[in-house]
């Protein structure tokens, strides 16, 4: 009772906060600012369920968390045999897909709810992959897949159907783990209640992942004033260049 | 300790990066060579974007450069003439290198054009230097001394016309192939991140005959203000030059450098090619695999835009 009043006072101080029916929501940041020391983050999720909402559920509640990073374009290409050569000779472009997802659950996705469900309300990474390539390009479910397998090596892409908690029958944290590559930008969070397979409720939030200090502006520079840029990274190298033969000088 | 590269937009090891950049400060040092050919490899080897790892070479190189610059300086072992024309070649190359580079990258062909580029010239060098010492090493071991150039004999480029005297290098030669040569080294250290020394160095050598107290002094040189330009002209046009790897890379540089010069000084001439000509087919193996290799994971992905 007492970590469920601490969750609840969280709640009330929480910088980012959602409400939807019967479903109250915090994140614990709405900003991840990425330092020279940065290497990943974990983010907290709180949720209250509100008394009465809906009638409580035989089986219990169940909540799953889906964490999705800034979209883009992405290539996949594929290394193909060319003579005694292996070239990226075929290749598929994916628009708006997310750089980063990260679904979280109280148990396994299956055992929530059915797939149509899931794919309905795009519950799981691989509802949340759009299926479309761009333009005039046949759809190969090989690329789609190499595509998930890669981002799932590199971290980025992740399921843990073990990472929500709940506190007390109607309060629920959730923990997702940004990794040091994080991507940078808006990061969409929405939570799904659900009870006896079917949703019950739903809300969204969304929280930041910026560079800080002295990262953003050595980026800021180099995209708003390139030429200046440049010849101060050229002005420094000779610098240093300079330096190194002034404190090694033998003669 | 990690850090975290705010153009690459990646954390890295810090220590791992200071490593490589000792470790090949040292190899260029001792062999008088940017050794950028080892460096951009290792940079994508540990995952940097090709393009961070190239357009970064730009400062470390011209970091390492100055240092070796000065010091040959202050032994007056730079033809500055010879210099400054290398360098007219070297800026031309280095410009048209830079938009090949851009363009390819928007193609996505940088990547296999970067490691066929490697596989390709590192390869060829590689056994030009390997055989040219390997015979070099049999015929000191034999006690016969390597066949010098006839009087009357010429070649190809000493027809051609814009000639000139440069005075401590002591030849005469026309500008024209010098700084034709220069473009190329100038193209190719664009688009691959490299200084060019270990193709120039040879090159002065074996084809103008530069004496060997003034080449790798100019080579030097020349390098330093292309690699200059070249940092400009990447940052410029395709915001790639990354400020972090950068210092961390000339910080290890320089200082693996200072030890690479004093291992070097105890080398002998056609033992100390021999070695460079080894290390820079190595390299080319190391890419030739990737290439020639069924590849355990035939596929990539990457992120062409992305909307934020």
């Amino acid at each position: 009772m007492r970590r469920a009043l601490l969750a609840l006072l969280f709640l009330l101080l929480a910088p980012a906060m959602a409400s939807a029916q019967g479903l109250v929501t915090s994140l614990s940041t709405d900003n991840v600012p990425i330092l020279s020391n940065f290497t990943g983050e974990r983010i907290a999720v709180f949720g209250v369920i509100e008394p009465g909402a809906s009638l409580r559920p035989k089986s219990g509640y169940d909540v799953v968390v889906s964490v999705r990073g800034p979209r883009g374009a992405v290539t996949v290409r594929r290394k193909e045999q060319w003579g005694p050569l292996w070239l990226n000779l075929d290749a598929r472009r994916y628009i708006a897909i997310p750089s980063f997802i990260s679904v979280v659950a109280n148990r396994p996705l299956e055992q929530i709810a059915t797939a149509e469900v899931r794919d309905d309300l795009r519950i799981g990474i691989d509802a949340l992959i759009p299926q479309q390539t761009a333009a005039r390009q046949a759809n190969d479910p090989v690329f789609r897949e190499a595509l998930q397998r890669l981002r799932r090596d590199q971290g980025l892409f992740t399921d843990n159907d073990r990472a929500v908690r709940f506190i007390s029958p109607t309060v629920f944290q959730a923990q997702v783990e940004l990794p040091g590559a994080a991507p940078l930008g808006v990061y969409d969070v929405e939570v799904a209640l659900f009870s006896d397979g079917a949703l019950a409720a739903r809300s969204n939030m969304r929280f930041a992942v910026s560079k800080f200090a002295v990262e953003q502006w050595v980026a800021e520079a180099a995209h708003r004033t390139p030429v200046l840029y440049g010849a101060a990274c050229a002005l420094i190298a000779v610098l240093i260049g300079w330096l190194a033969s002034v404190i090694f000088r033998r003669d | 300790m990690d850090i975290y590269l705010p153009i690459a937009e990646m954390p890295i090891d810090m220590f791992l990066i200071l490593g490589m950049g000792v470790a090949v400060g040292f190899i260029s040092g001792m062999f008088g060579i940017g050794g950028g050919f080892l460096l951009t490899p290792l940079l994508i080897f540990v995952g940097i974007p090709a393009a961070v790892a190239v357009a970064t070479q730009g400062p470390q190189i011209a970091a390492s450069s100055m240092t070796g610059s000065l010091a040959y300086w202050r032994r007056r072992a730079i033809d500055f003439k010879l210099g400054y024309v290398l360098l007219a070649g070297g800026l031309v190359g280095t410009a048209l290198g830079v938009l090949f580079f851009n363009q390819m990258r928007r193609l996505g062909q940088l990547e296999t054009v970067i490691t066929m580029s490697y596989v390709t010239l590192l390869g060829v060098v590689g056994v030009l230097v390997f055989i040219e010492s390997a015979r070099a090493v049999f015929a000191a071991r034999l006690g016969k001394t390597t066949r010098k150039r006839l009087a009357g004999q010429h070649r190809w480029f000493e027809g051609l016309p814009l000639k000139m005297r440069f005075h401590r290098a002591g030849m005469y030669v026309s500008a024209i192939p010098l700084v034709g040569i220069a473009a190329l080294i100038g193209f190719a250290g664009a688009v691959l991140g490299i200084g060019g020394g270990f193709i120039l160095v040879p090159a002065l050598i074996y084809i103008f005959r530069v004496p060997a107290h003034v080449v790798v002094g100019t080579s030097l040189f020349q390098i330093l203000f292309t690699m200059m330009a070249a940092t400009v002209f990447h940052a410029a046009s395709n915001q790639s030059v990354d400020l972090f790897l950068a210092l961390l890379l000339m910080v290890g540089g320089v200082f693996g450098a200072q030890f690479g010069a004093r291992a070097g000084a105890n080398l002998r001439g056609e033992y100390f090619r021999l070695l460079l000509g080894l290390l820079i087919l190595l390299v080319a193996a190391r890419f030739a695999a990737d290439v020639f290799t069924q590849p355990r994971e035939p596929f990539s992905a990457t992120p062409t835009e992305t909307v934020r």
